[in-house]
């Protein structure tokens, strides 16, 4: 007699892995990332190292309080997601402090208090990203010129300007083109004034429209590779575009085009990568066309009628509330279920 | 002032009227909360839980007189369900009553027993069979494995027998999880 | 002839077939094993009742277990020989527990049992009696599940069948049985299909096949052509996981979709698997019961990879020796294939009617133990899921332990396909939740009959000894009254003989009788 181990089906050698389906969103991230830091400056840079390393070691903090095996979760690459997410929507030029409060709201408040990964209701990024938006306001609008309009920060300023409390120079900062919009607009300038300012681009705003299409194109390749929902940037898209379409075409003077508001601040970074993290998003196929398209229209409300110049985070947020309800309220007809 | 006290009066009035009419039209048809609370209940009518058999401890339950945490063959899930059915928190099981134990049934050795029907007399559910003098034997299929034949029995010829898992009721087990990753 | 199928279903998975393998040799019999441990139960129904002793002669295809009930099947001696024994042996179950089997020791004659010379054409049999030679032969389902074919072929009164589905998509990986069998036997598959399509009164007959077995689709074509029959079509239906679930064939064939709570027949279809056509043709014509099936042997387990037409009741170990033995890789002996199959700690086990495959998986051919990481909900499952179920919802009920809500999310619709297990890429056991919840629900559903009727037997014996009581003291009151109308007349009695006696003689002879009266 010839004994054998024992297992439960399906026997089938694994198709995928969480840190695959991680390490995919940071390749995925590359491209937008690498335009970001060509327009802005060596600070994009130097904050994903920061904010990376600080996620990693509050992580590690953390399990090793809960008693958790360490290793492991720090290889599940879910923390360098967070914390790649969160330097990206950070300034790059903020000072490290404020990187640190955000990504210790993140990975402590948001992730694991929760209990980690999977556990977590709101979106780990953006809860850090609304609690420094929340504390320091002013920090959060130092926005560097994009290097159409000034040449950026090199490395040795960079540095100083984050870990050396130094103020970025005046001539080196612009307004983000939804700032620009929106304080324009708030003064009864028209669209067209607005347009042909120097910090506008053919599409969204100088440099920032680029870095929204290295977004795209990332955010597509994981829809390819299906790491993500296509339903959910799609959706997203639709809610975004759908209403600014209906606003622009009844006054183009007085509010911006559907493709500037898809291609400026963080809708794109949003509508790939933030919306479609799917432990805070529904999980129903219709759930999920529906999270997506609320997460739209919030974002393209908050920027129209809110108090911030951008919505994404708050948009994502409140639809994250909005997930368990919607995933009740959204299940699919099963096989052979009467209608 | 009038009007306000007068549309205040009718909105009251409304919403009463609306609240009576809803409370006669959808009345839910209700079993007695003391049957309700009985078929949760394991029917061993072992007597662990102090009362004589399991409708007596549901009366006590409904009069508010028992815990919900007095039925040790019940275990956890009995107290699941009265908890949830009287809505009040789960506890653990009163370790005084006893502790949770795997199925078992009666079975009497055959060439100990005498034939004094006292276990007859004790089983609640008539799962025992024989008359005076007569060998006595448990209908397996009916014990419920109370155990109050074991004690009257003069000559310790009654034991309990864990019920064979078969085919039939074997359970898939739960998945083991390495739960210091799950959670 | 054959035609593409139109209505896919939602989900499922393209696997890879690893199927070429084991179809390089024909199919030729097994060795006859010194020993064969035939199961009891190796259906879905109640377990068969021994009709032989220990220490019988029994002869091939001698009924060795009768039907207990009607849901239950026959069970028959696959060889000559004795019986050595009646016993609890392991058998091919998840749980790898012991049930009944007879232990044959055979002769080797291979002697039949007494069969009619005369064996009159299945066409001129009414369907009652067709019926009637499968339920006698023991067939049941031989895709997997084994439910008795004579009940599934009696769908009652009220449900008329208009279409009888062939089941020979064969969706599993590895296994190759089917597609031999239909390759090899295609005429007979077709005959048996028409046989059960005379039972059932069927219009059409739609056999299902996958499209990568073109050998197979092939040789039944042309059986068909042969046959000249125009209400059967063979359709060819995409090679995607699970097609071979009865209720995804359906729907892929004829767009139907069974209710969940239903049975095929409520929508006028049948469903039966290619080799149960295949049996059912040999027991209408040949008298044949079923004792010996096709056995896929395959996997990097294994030196040669084949088919062999196996005697029920013959070892594992036997019939991987004549697949040449095991290889240095061997780790798992799965039974079926490795989405669904369960693996057994050992090869001391029978085949039986429902074992189609048996796959000695190499080291890479299978995950080692799962090490689960926590659920992200990307919902892989979802897109995954045939039967449109959200697996991880139904996953952390099950976790939890909450079986209404469990049941809310349509638990008994699952399958246990195992699709929303393989894509899972935090590699949660799935469908072992799954499987759980509902042995769990099962369990509590059989305590409760069992709580119901201890109730009952409790309240008729309070009842009865409450009778017994009132019986014990009518009858004390009975006897109170008698005994009260008893002195009543005795003392009437004598107060007219006092009253007689002081009439006569005087006061004396009265006070005597009185204190009697007291009494």
């Amino acid at each position: 007699m010839r004994r054998f181990e024992t297992a439960t089906s399906p026997h089938l050698p694994p198709r995928d892995s969480v840190p695959a389906l991680m390490r995919r969103v940071l390749y995925a991230l590359a491209p937008g990332a690498a335009l970001q830091a060509w327009h802005f400056g060596w600070g994009v840079v130097v904050q994903l190292l920061l904010a990376a390393a600080l996620a990693l070691a509050a992580e590690a903090a953390v399990l090793v309080l809960r008693r958790r095996p360490a290793r492991r979760a720090l290889a599940d690459g879910s923390v360098l997601v967070t914390a790649a997410l969160l330097a990206l929507a950070l300034p790059p030029y903020a000072p490290w402090w404020l990187t640190t409060v955000a990504v210790l709201s993140a990975v402590v408040l948001a992730k694991h208090l929760y209990g980690g990964l999977g556990y977590n209701p709101f979106n780990p990024a953006m809860v850090g990203y609304v609690v420094a938006l929340i504390a320091f306001p002013r920090e959060l609008t130092q926005w560097p010129a994009p290097h159409a309009l000034a040449a950026p920060p090199g490395l040795d300023m960079a540095l100083g300007l984050i870990f050396g409390g130094a103020q970025l120079p005046d001539a080196l900062t612009a307004a983000t083109p939804l700032d620009h919009v929106r304080t324009g607009l708030a003064m009864n300038r028209t669209l067209t004034e607005l347009g042909a300012e120097p910090v506008m681009g053919r599409f969204g705003g100088k440099g920032w429209e680029w870095v929204a299409g290295g977004y795209l194109a990332g955010g597509l390749w994981l829809a390819w590779r299906r790491a993500i929902d296509w339903r959910i940037p799609s959706a997203f898209a639709a809610g975004l575009a759908l209403p600014a379409m209906v606003a622009w075409g009844l006054d183009p003077d007085g509010h911006p085009s559907p493709l500037f508001h898809l291609l400026s601040g963080g809708a794109m970074l949003g509508a790939f990568f933030i919306a479609t993290d799917p432990v805070t998003a529904a999980t129903t196929p219709r759930g999920r066309l529906l999270y997506g398209a609320g997460a739209g229209l919030l974002t393209f409300l908050i920027r129209t009628f809110g108090g911030y110049p951008d919505g994404v985070a708050f948009a994502v947020l409140l639809m994250n509330m909005a997930a368990p309800t919607l995933d009740q309220l959204t299940r699919p007809r099963a096989f052979g279920e009467g209608r | 002032m009038i009007a306000a006290v007068v549309a205040l009066g009718a909105v009251a009035a409304v919403s009463g009227a609306l609240l009576g009419y809803a409370a006669v039209r959808f009345r839910v048809e209700s079993d007695p909360i003391v049957d309700q609370i009985e078929s949760l209940l394991p029917q061993t009518q072992c007597g662990q839980c102090g009362f004589a058999g399991c409708r007596p401890y549901a009366e006590a339950i409904a009069r508010g007189e028992a815990d919900i945490n007095r039925c040790p063959p019940g275990g956890e899930h009995t107290i699941r369900a009265l908890a949830d059915l009287l809505g009040r928190d789960p506890k653990p099981l009163d370790p005084e009553r006893g502790a949770e134990k795997p199925p078992s049934v009666a079975v009497i050795d055959e060439r100990l027993c005498i034939g004094c029907t006292k276990c007859i007399q004790a089983c609640p559910v008539d799962a025992i069979v024989g008359a005076a003098k007569q060998m006595h034997t448990i209908i397996a299929a009916e014990c419920t494995g109370c155990e109050l034949c074991i004690p009257p029995c003069p000559v310790d010829c009654i034991h309990m027998e864990p019920v064979p898992v078969d085919l039939d009721n074997w359970r898939w087990p739960y998945p083991e999880a390495r739960t210091e990753n799950l959670a | 002839m054959s035609v593409p199928a139109v209505h896919p279903f939602h989900g499922g998975l393209v696997l890879e077939g690893h199927k070429r393998i084991s179809t390089r040799h024909p199919v030729v019999p097994a060795r006859l094993p010194e020993r064969l441990v035939v199961p009891l139960q190796q259906h879905i129904g109640a377990p068969a009742e021994p009709v032989v002793q220990v220490g019988e002669r029994v002869l091939k295809g001698q009924p060795i277990a009768r039907p207990r009930g009607y849901v239950s099947a026959a069970v028959h001696a696959p060889s000559s020989g004795t019986v050595a024994a009646i016993e609890a042996r392991p058998v091919p179950h998840p749980s790898g527990l012991a049930a009944p089997c007879i232990v044959i020791e055979t002769d080797g004659e291979e002697r039949w049992r007494w069969r009619e010379d005369q064996r009159p054409d299945w066409r001129t049999l009414g369907p009652e009696a067709l019926r009637e030679r499968v339920r006698e032969a023991g067939i049941v389902g031989m895709g997997g599940a084994g439910f008795p074919t004579h009940v599934k072929l009696n769908p009652g009164a009220g449900r008329a069948i208009h279409t009888l589905v062939i089941n020979g998509a064969e969706c599993e990986p590895y296994i190759t049985c089917d597609d031999m069998l239909m390759r090899e036997h295609a005429p007979a598959v077709v005959a048996g299909a028409q046989v059960m399509q005379r039972i059932l009164g069927a219009r059409r007959i739609l056999i299902g096949i996958e499209s990568d077995k073109p050998e197979a689709r092939e040789a039944l074509s042309e059986a068909v052509r042969a046959a000249g029959a125009d209400d059967i079509r063979v359709v060819s239906v995409p090679a995607r996981y699970p097609s071979g679930g009865e209720r995804q064939l359906i729907h892929l064939l004829t767009g139907l979709e069974v209710p969940s709570e239903g049975l095929p027949a409520d929508i006028g279809v049948v469903c039966q698997n290619a080799a149960t056509a295949a049996a059912v043709l040999r027991a209408v014509t040949e008298l044949e019961p079923l004792i010996s099936r096709i056995v896929t042997v395959t996997g990097a387990g294994v030196a040669e990879p084949r088919n062999l037409e196996v005697l029920v009741g013959t070892p594992f170990a036997d019939v991987i020796d004549q697949a040449g033995g095991y290889t240095d890789e061997a780790v798992r002996l799965i039974v079926g294939g490795p989405m669904m199959g369960f693996a057994v700690a050992h090869d001391e086990v029978p085949v039986t009617k429902t074992v189609n495959c048996l796959l000695v998986a190499g080291r890479g051919e299978v995950e080692p133990a799962r090490d689960p990481l926590p659920c992200i909900r990307c919902g892989a499952c979802v897109e995954a899921c045939p039967a449109r179920l959200l697996p991880q919802q139904l996953y952390w009920y099950a976790r939890a332990k909450d079986f209404d809500r469990v049941q809310d999310y349509r638990l008994f619709d699952c399958i246990e396909c195992g699709c929303c297990a393989a894509v899972c890429p935090s590699r949660i056991p799935l469908v072992d939740y799954y499987r759980y919840a509902k042995s769990e629900i099962w369990a509590l559903e059989r305590e409760r009959e069992k709580a119901a009727r201890a109730r009952r037997r409790h309240e008729a014996r309070l009842a009865r000894l409450e009778r017994e009581r009132a019986e014990r003291e009518a009858r004390q009151r009975a006897r109170r009254e008698r005994a009260t109308d008893a002195a009543a007349r005795k003392a009437a009695v004598a107060e007219a003989l006092a009253r007689a006696g002081a009439r006569r003689s005087g006061s004396a002879e009265a006070r005597r009788h009185e204190g009697s009266e007291g009494g």
